[in-house]
Parts: structure tokens; C-alpha cells; sequence
């Protein structure tokens, strides 16, 4: 009710005063605002061997990590001079993962790894595939070294927790692209900076998982050996630690995919590895390229995911294996003993040195997709264009010009009539200060059309939600089938997700919109669908013998029953969407996430790139605290 | 015919009963645990509620004024060397708080508590892991083993946490094994086992460390009946060969009458009775105990000095001779084939005399009810 009245008053403003006030800015134009930031840089640039915090701090982790990453490079994907080749080649490099594997997650998992690192070799990028799993582990690294003793303190301590869980929030729900630049700022772009940006988008699920494992230890079990006078030490190691490590080890896995997946956005800093080709052939519109590389992309994504899932599989059984350990042991021997041959072969030979001798796969794949797409589009453009067409201008469009054609004020003030209606007071002084953030940085209309981008796109992804959540929280078979699309989606990087959008749609708005749906989606549903799973069956089974129908029992029983976990769907849709439609700006998706991007690429829009960073952040807290608060209301009632 | 008196002790082990009462009676002057004015309050501000006329509100009304719940109020006893004491009540009568304050697993409000002269209420942090690796040793509804060590190696937790040697704690963890019947079992997983083997283990783990008493907080509540019976014998057993002091939790009336030389019985955090089996059924404190062992069999509890009687002039005094301690329902075969009454005889004093009629109306009673 008080929504529609909201709405229509709404429209008879836009009436009025539409194109009144909406605070346009032209592409090269910036406020003083944004003309600070860049002199900021500047100064930035020009104190970083004078001020000591940045000179022996900040210049300290820098330099830091990029001996780390050179060295590691040097080693294994990088001429290393006066060596034509790295000091590993190709061989010794996938003999060396395969042990590894081998040693940790078994034999499926071994020819997985080495036919996939294979696979990046035949496809032409090899070094940039090795250099994209060293920005990884790097930061993976890192934040395990430092995540599972955080995560340690945060399940014993309730202050640490307090203190800790609003930093994770924030660095969770920050669309990667806001902090590339600040990052940039402290440490300029190259390697230290690309896994500076992958640690902190990485580091929250190990740290979150751990904690969470430790404490979700059976209470009795804790209570029997505390009551047998074990020290809070020995809890920890003897008891806490070996029944969590199921659990860390999921962490661990999950801290991987989100590395993985900013490890290639980082691309856009300067950061070494896959994302540097499918950013250029995105740029270019060079399909077939582009498919090659994302197709590198997701081949790792899998390894990674099958891998580490096998690895804590293995943690449960291995303890149990009634096998003779000594077997095993000489396996693993024997194995070394192979991997120094081939290492020893890799250093010796260029044939097994040389990625680009093996066979090539990636040029003649890249001619067939380009191919393939241009057939497509020319046979389909009809269809794709209709589509999209038909979807901007009866949907985005005017959607759009509501939003960022109504006068600032108007639309300022239906905002925060809206968080009021949905999530009360709080969220209304959140959103309050976010839209002073976005006004302040002189980014307004863009910031609407991201905006009416997002909102459309999350529409899409509810409609979804709701159809295969449903769906699928009804039938068993349905959710057998989906699910493994659904898991594996949400390990693709959101990057790769540009390349068949771009393809299909070409250079627009729409294509981000699609990408962010795809991306979005996956998580979106499952929600849904647990959500539906988890109304009481006997509830259903009365609905049923009561008399209602199949609608009927979905829509007054079971959709108002798991109406919590579609608030949630909705909150994490529109976090999702979000991050995925500012990436889309590699794509024409425009507005913020194109002055981010160029942000990168054009020294004097810097400024403008980075109060479009903040734009987005402001943007984001206040979809998240409308949405949170919303759920939280939903969940009171 | 029996007509003969037939020498005093012909139900085997019925001096010894006796015998055990008297000598539980004697030791309980220098208790192994001694419980003093033991509160627990839950909620904040809880220390302001001990001593003041709060304190005997009823919960709820103590609920509502101060949000506080006084989950044990006041209790006291002692137990004695090699004594089994249970501490029965409902769910929610305070029973598994109390025996956590033993060992301060959960903090006492108010009180003491001693452990063979110890005083736990006082002690350090490392004085209790002392106590908790050494004297007292505790056994848990819901086993509490580890899920990621084998058998042998749950049951030696505790020789390891307090640092006994690799070979030591081996030999030991291993004679508790074969003691609770698990020989064959030392490699299996917890989850390989069934609920009733699993508690064994969590009793060969507490025995591992020769307490000198052993808590069991309703140990057999989540086994099947016939498990649960197999285990309360089980326990028989064991004090039977090892003589622990032990301290059992239950909420089954059975159980406590079986296991129990004495009972506590709690109500809402109070001490309503304590007693041998025989005087809580036969003298049942309050209304509230009264209706607990309604239900109970009472030959199976009562002894003949419930059911005797001073002999009437000219009655026959020749029939059998038995101990004041004989349980009814073992007296009963003897009683009802005599025609004389059975003498009821503590050393050479005749305390009273039990015939047909007044066995046959603790019989007839419970069976009509």
C-alpha cells in the first residue's frame, strides 16, 4: 500500500520535472572532488620514498610480495635470465603438481591436475595460467597463515568477534571493484597489489569457517574432556582442532575460489596471469580469444574446486585407512623420485621446457569459437536482438529514465521513504548517508544507472529464484539435477561470465544485465529452494489434505513460510548483481563501473574512477542494510 | 514342614547387606565428599539473591521479579568411601547443575564442596585440572568421546592430557578395555560402536585414571531399556570389582532403587529426601516423593523391618530367623511355606516378627493398586 502511494507519487514528480536536476557529468569532465582524488594520487606518488609508513611499511609488503611472485615466476612460468625458459619447465612444473595432489587428495584428483595443467599448455597459456595460480596461492597462502589463527581467536574470544565480524561483512560485501583503486593508491598496480586485492576478498571464508567450526564442536564432547582436566590448549589442539579440520579444510576450499576468482579481476591492476587476455579480447571484441582464455579460466576453477574437496574428503578418510600406510609411502617415494626426473628433464631439454612446443590447440579452438559466434550472431541476430531490445526499451529504459531523469531530490527522498517502509528507521539514516556520499562525489546520474541496472537485474534473478527454487525445493529430482550446475556455477569466476553475454549480445547495458543474472542466480536459487525445503512437512501435508492444490500450497503455505529466505535470496541477488553489473562496464554495461574501469587505464580520470569506487561502496551498504533489515523484520514476524 | 529355626544368615549375603549399611553409616563421619549449602543461581545479578527472602520464592514468581533461576538451592550431604550415591529428580529439578558444581564445571554460587579434605570451591585453575585429572573422573549422557581417535585411544585421553608415558598409558587404556567387556573393539571409531558400547568406553575412559570417585550425569537415559538394564549391572559389576565412590545422576526411580545405597531426591533445586532405597519408599518424606514411588513394587524395595511387627502374647517363636536388612520379596518364599512367623533378628536381639499375613499385604497392596 504505502509502497504504491510512494510509487505514484514517484511518477507524478518524474512528470513534472523530468530531466530537472539530475545531475549529469560528461565523460571527461570531473569536480573538484574527483580533481582532489587525483592530486591525492599524486602526492601519493610522489611521497612513496619519502614518507615512512609508505616507504617502509607499505614499500616493505610490496617489495615483499613482489620478490615472492617474481621469484616464484622465475621459477616456474617466467623466462628466468639469462634462461630462455623458467628454471622448471613445463614438465617438471606439472610432475612437481601432481605429486602434490598425489600427497594430498589421491590419484582421480592427481589426473584431473595434470590434465588440466596439460590442457593449459596445449591451449597456449601456459604462463599465464602458472602465473594466475601463484597470484592464487599466494594470497591463499597468506590468508590461511593468517585466517585459521584469526578464526582460533574469534571462536574463543567474544571481543575479537565483535571486532572482527563488521571488518568481514565489509570486506565480503565491497564489490571487488571499489577497493582496486585505493589498493592502487598504496601500492601502485603490479603482483603486490593484485594479491593484496585477492587476499582481502579471500581471506573472510577461511577466517569465518574456522571460527565456525571450532565452535559448532559438540558442547558435550567439550564438557567431557574439560571435565577430565585438559588445559584450554590441549582442547584446542587435541580435541577442537582434529574434529574442526573437516570443516577449515571446506574453508580453505572456499578462500581458493574467491582467490581464484579476484586473482583474475586483478588483471584489470596490473595483476600477472589469465585475466590479462580475456580483459584485452573483451576490449577488442575478440571472441574467439576471449573464449580460449575464459575457457582456461574455468578448467582451473574446476581443478582448484574438485581438488580441495577431495583433499578434505581425503582428511576424514585418510585417518581411518585400513590400508598399509607403508604402501602408501612408497607410492608417494616413488613419486617424488619421478617428479625430480621430470623436473631434472624440464631443465635439460627444451622440449620439456617449452610450453609452446607442445601442440597447439588454442589458435585453431579461437578460429572455430570466433567463427562459431559470428555464424551465430549473423543467423540469430534477429532473436538476440529482439531480445535485447525488446528488454531495454520496454523495461530498462524506462525504468532507467525514472530513476536517473527524476530530479535528484525526488528520487533522494523516495529512497528513503522506501527504507523507512521496508526496514524502519536505521537503514533510513544508512541510506541517508550513502546517497550524501554519492551526491558528495559528484557521481549521481551514473550512480542511477547503475542502480537501475542492478534493481532490473535482481528482478530477473527473483523471477528465477522463485521459479526453479520452487521448483526445485519440491522435487527431489529437480534438485539432484540442478544442483551440480548450480555449485559449479558459483565456482566459475564472475569474469568468464562477460564472454558468452558479450557474445550473444554485444557491447551494451544488457549484456552486464545478463551476466549479472547469470552470476547471480545460482546463489539466488539455492536459497530459495533450501528455504522451501525447510517449511515443515506437516504443515504441507495438512495444506494437502485440507484440500489445496498444488498453487494453492505454493503460494499461501509454502512461498509465505519461506518468505525469510527470500528476503535473503533478494539481499544476496542484489549484492551479487551489483558486484558483477560494475564489472560489466568491460562490456558497455557504462555508468560507474565504465569510469572505474577507465579509471585504470586513464591517468587523469583516476579521481573520477575512485569516487566511482565509492559510489559503489555507498551504493552497496545502503542495498544491504535496506535488505538486511527488511529480513530481519520479515524474520520478527 | 520347616519347623526347625534354621541358623541366622540363610539368604546369602544379607549380613552383609546389614553389614555394608553399618559400615557406610561409620565412614560417612569422615566423608570422601562433603557438600555444604551448595546454590547455583542462573542469570545477572544472581549473587544478590542468595540470602534474602527471594531465595525461597517459587521459580517462576523468582523468574519474573528478577530473571533469575535458582537452579540448585541449598544442598547438603556426604557421601562416604565406596558408597553409590544417586541424586534423583525430574528433568529441570537441578540435578545434572548440582553434580557439575562437583568438579565446578559449572561455577557454585555459593557453598562447598571437599574432596577427600580438598576444598574444590577454593581451588586454583590448576588445582582443579589436579583434581579433574586425578580424583574425580566423570561419565556423560551423551558419551562425549572424540570422534577422530580409536577406542583405546579415547580411553587414554586422560593418561595423556596429564602426561603419562606412550607404553603406560597403552597398558592401562587397555585393561580398562577388556574390564568393560570392549576387548576386540580397541581400533573401531565411536561411530562404529552402538550407544550402549559407546558408553562403555566412556566408562573405561573415566575409570583410566583411578579416580577416587566417579560422576555419572544420567549415563544410560539415552540407551535402549534393554541396553540401559545390561549397563545399570554393568555398573553393579564394576563397583563390585574396582569399589569407586561413585556419584550417579538419574531421573529414572528404577534405576536410583537399584543402584543406589542412598537417594537424594531433588524438587526444583531443593533437597527433598535423602535416604536408603527402603526409607524413601517406605517413609516418603512429602507428598511429592509419595507419589514418585507409588508406582514402585515395594517387595522389591521394602525390608523386613518395614513390614515387622512386635510378636502378640503366645505367638510362636520358632519360626525362621532372618536380618532386618532382607528385602521382602526375598524373605517372601520362606515366610509364606512356615507356619510359624520368621523372627526378624539383628546379632542376638529379636526385633520383631513377620508372618504370612503381613507379607502377603505389601504383596497384595501393590498388585491392587
Amino acid at each position: 500500500m504505502l509502497l504504491g502511494a510512494i510509487l505514484g507519487i514517484w511518477l507524478l514528480g518524474w512528470l513534472l520535472f523530468e530531466g530537472v536536476a539530475t545531475l549529469p557529468l560528461g565523460r571527461a569532465t570531473l569536480t573538484g572532488f574527483q580533481t582532489r582524488l587525483n592530486e591525492l594520487r599524486d602526492s601519493f606518488d610522489a611521497a612513496r620514498d619519502s614518507n615512512v609508513f609508505l616507504d617502509v611499511v607499505v614499500g616493505g609488503i610490496r617489495d615483499a610480495l613482489d620478490a615472492f611472485v617474481v621469484g616464484a615466476q622465475d621459477l616456474l612460468s617466467q623466462a628466468a635470465f639469462p634462461r630462455p625458459v623458467p628454471q622448471v619447465g613445463w614438465l617438471g612444473v606439472v610432475a612437481l603438481f601432481a605429486w602434490v595432489t598425489y600427497a594430498l587428495a589421491g590419484v582421480r584428483s592427481t589426473i584431473l591436475v595434470v590434465l588440466s595443467l596439460l590442457s593449459f599448455g596445449v591451449l597456449g597459456y601456459w604462463s599465464e595460467s602458472i602465473d594466475l595460480l601463484i597470484v592464487t596461492f599466494t594470497a591463499v597462502l597468506i590468508a590461511v597463515l593468517v585466517g585459521i589463527p584469526l578464526g582460533i581467536a574469534m571462536s574463543r574470544s567474544r571481543t575479537v568477534t565483535a571486532v572482527a565480524t563488521p571488518v568481514l561483512d565489509v570486506m565480503q560485501t565491497m564489490p571487488s571493484f571499489a577497493y582496486l583503486l585505493p589498493l592502487v593508491l598504496l601500492f601502485s598496480i603490479g603482483p603486490s597489489a593484485a594479491v593484496v586485492a585477492t587476499l582481502i576478498y579471500a581471506l573472510p571464508p577461511v577466517v569465518r569457517i574456522t571460527a565456525h567450526g571450532l565452535r559448532t564442536v559438540a558442547a558435550s564432547t567439550i564438557e567431557a574432556t574439560t571435565s577430565m582436566g585438559s588445559t584450554r590448549t590441549q582442547l584446542l589442539r587435541k580435541v577442537q582442532l582434529p574434529m574442526a579440520k573437516r570443516t577449515i579444510i571446506v574453508g580453505v576450499n572456499q578462500t581458493i575460489m574467491a582467490a581464484l576468482s579476484m586473482a583474475t579481476i586483478a588483471a584489470l591492476i596490473d595483476g600477472p596471469g589469465l585475466g590479462e587476455p580475456v580483459i584485452q579480447a573483451l576490449q577488442t571484441l575478440d571472441i574467439g580469444t576471449a573464449f580460449v582464455s575464459g575457457l582456461c579460466i574455468v578448467i582451473m576453477a574446476i581443478m582448484l574446486d574438485r581438488a580441495t574437496t577431495a583433499a578434505s574428503q581425503r582428511a576424514e578418510s585418510e585417518r581411518r585407512a585400513t590400508r598399509d600406510p607403508r604402501r602408501r609411502r612408497i607410492a608417494l617415494g616413488a613419486g617424488a623420485v619421478l617428479a625430480a626426473v621430470a623436473v631434472y628433464l624440464s631443465r635439460s631439454y627444451l622440449w620439456a621446457a617449452d610450453p609452446s612446443r607442445l601442440p597447439d590447440l588454442g589458435r585453431p579452438l579461437a578460429d572455430v569459437a570466433g567463427t562459431a559466434t559470428d555464424w551465430f550472431t549473423d543467423t540469430f541476430s534477429a532473436v538476440t536482438g529482439a531480445i535485447k531490445d525488446g528488454f531495454t526499451y520496454a523495461l530498462l529504459n524506462p525504468f532507467q529514465s525514472l530513476l536517473a531523469d527524476s530530479p535528484w531530490w525526488l528520487v533522494a527522498a523516495v529512497l528513503l521513504a522506501v527504507a523507512f517502509v521496508l526496514g524502519g528507521w536505521r537503514p533510513t539514516v544508512t541510506t541517508a548517508v550513502c546517497l550524501a556520499v554519492i551526491f558528495g562525489v559528484g557521481l549521481w546520474q551514473d550512480t542511477m544507472v547503475t542502480l537501475t541496472m542492478t534493481l532490473v537485474a535482481t528482478v530477473m534473478v527473483m523471477l528465477l529464484a522463485v521459479v526453479f527454487g520452487v521448483w526445485m525445493g519440491r522435487s527431489k529430482r529437480a534438485d539432484t539435477a540442478f544442483r551440480p550446475l548450480l555449485d559449479a556455477g558459483q565456482t566459475i569466476p564472475p569474469f568468464v561470465y562477460l564472454v558468452p553475454a558479450l557474445a550473444l549480445f554485444g557491447t551494451s547495458r544488457f549484456t552486464a544485465i545478463v551476466a549479472a543474472i547469470v552470476y547471480a542466480a545460482p546463489v539466488a536459487i539455492k536459497l530459495v529452494a533450501d528455504g522451501i525445503r525447510g517449511v515443515s512437512p506437516t504443515t504441507v501435508e495438512a495444506a494437502t489434505s485440507a484440500g489445496s492444490s498444488t498453487i494453492q500450497v505454493i503460494s499461501k503455505v509454502q512461498l509465505p513460510m519461506a518468505r525469510n529466505a527470500l528476503v535473503l535470496a533478494a539481499n544476496q541477488g542484489l549484492l551479487y548483481v551489483l558486484s558483477m553489473v560494475v564489472i560489466g562496464g568491460l562490456v558497455g554495461g557504462g555508468a560507474l563501473g565504465y569510469t572505474v574501469v577507465s579509471g585504470f587505464s586513464q591517468a587523469q580520470l583516476f579521481g573520477k574512477g575512485l569516487a566511482a569506487g565509492i559510489a559503489i561502496v555507498a551504493l552497496g551498504i545502503m542495498l544491504d542494510r535496506i535488505t538486511q533489515h527488511a529480513a530481519a523484520r520479515s524474520g520478527r514476524r | 514342614m520347616s519347623t526347625q529355626a534354621p541358623p541366622a544368615a540363610t539368604v546369602p549375603g544379607q549380613d552383609e547387606v546389614s553389614a555394608r549399611i553399618a559400615r557406610l553409616d561409620e565412614a560417612r563421619r569422615n566423608p570422601l565428599l562433603h557438600v555444604e549449602g551448595l546454590w547455583k543461581v542462573f542469570g545477572t545479578k544472581s549473587d544478590r539473591i542468595i540470602g534474602t527472602p527471594d531465595a525461597d520464592l517459587p521459580r517462576r514468581e523468582l523468574m519474573a521479579k528478577t530473571g533469575c533461576v535458582v537452579a540448585v538451592k541449598d544442598v547438603s550431604f556426604d557421601v562416604a568411601p565406596g558408597e553409590v550415591f544417586v541424586v534423583m529428580g525430574l528433568s529441570g529439578s537441578g540435578k545434572s547443575t548440582l553434580v557439575r558444581c562437583l568438579t565446578r564445571l559449572i561455577e557454585p554460587s555459593a557453598g562447598q564442596v571437599t574432596v577427600a579434605g580438598q576444598d574444590i570451591t577454593s581451588a586454583t585453575d590448576a588445582q582443579l585440572r589436579e583434581l579433574r585429572r586425578k580424583h574425580v573422573a566423570m561419565v556423560f549422557q551423551h558419551f562425549g568421546l572424540l570422534p577422530h581417535r580409536r577406542v583405546i585411544d579415547n580411553v587414554a585421553y586422560g593418561l595423556e592430557i596429564r602426561g603419562d608415558g606412550k607404553a603406560e598409558r597403552r597398558e592401562r587404556a587397555q585393561e580398562m578395555v577388556d574390564l568393560v567387556g570392549l576387548s576386540g573393539n580397541e581400533d573401531s571409531y565411536p561411530d562404529q560402536l552402538s550407544g550402549g558400547m559407546q558408553q562403555r568406553v566412556g566408562l573405561a575412559r573415566a575409570l583410566a585414571v583411578d579416580p577416587s570417585v566417579l560422576l555419572f550425569d544420567e549415563p544410560f537415559s539415552a540407551l535402549d531399556p534393554l541396553i540401559r538394564r545390561d549397563m545399570q549391572n554393568e555398573v553393579i559389576r564394576l563397583h563390585h570389582e574396582v569399589g569407586k565412590t561413585m556419584v550417579f545422576i538419574t531421573h529414572d526411580l528404577q534405576e536410583a532403587l537399584k543402584l543406589g545405597d542412598r537417594i537424594l531426591i531433588m524438587r526444583d533445586g531443593a533437597m527433598v529426601q535423602v535416604g536408603r532405597p527402603d526409607e524413601v519408599v517406605g517413609a516418603p518424606a512429602d507428598d511429592y516423593v509419595r507419589d514418585f514411588v507409588s508406582e514402585v513394587p515395594r517387595s522389591h524395595v521394602l525390608t523386613l523391618r518395614w513390614v515387622m511387627r512386635d510378636p502378640r502374647p503366645g505367638e510362636s517363636l520358632e519360626g525362621p530367623v532372618m536380618g532386618p536388612d532382607t528385602v521382602v520379596k526375598n524373605a517372601a518364599h520362606k515366610v509364606l511355606a512356615s507356619v510359624h512367623p520368621a523372627r526378624v533378628v539383628s546379632g542376638d536381639r529379636l526385633l520383631g516378627v513377620v508372618d504370612r499375613e503381613d507379607i502377603l499385604r505389601v504383596i497384595v497392596a501393590e498388585e491392587s493398586p
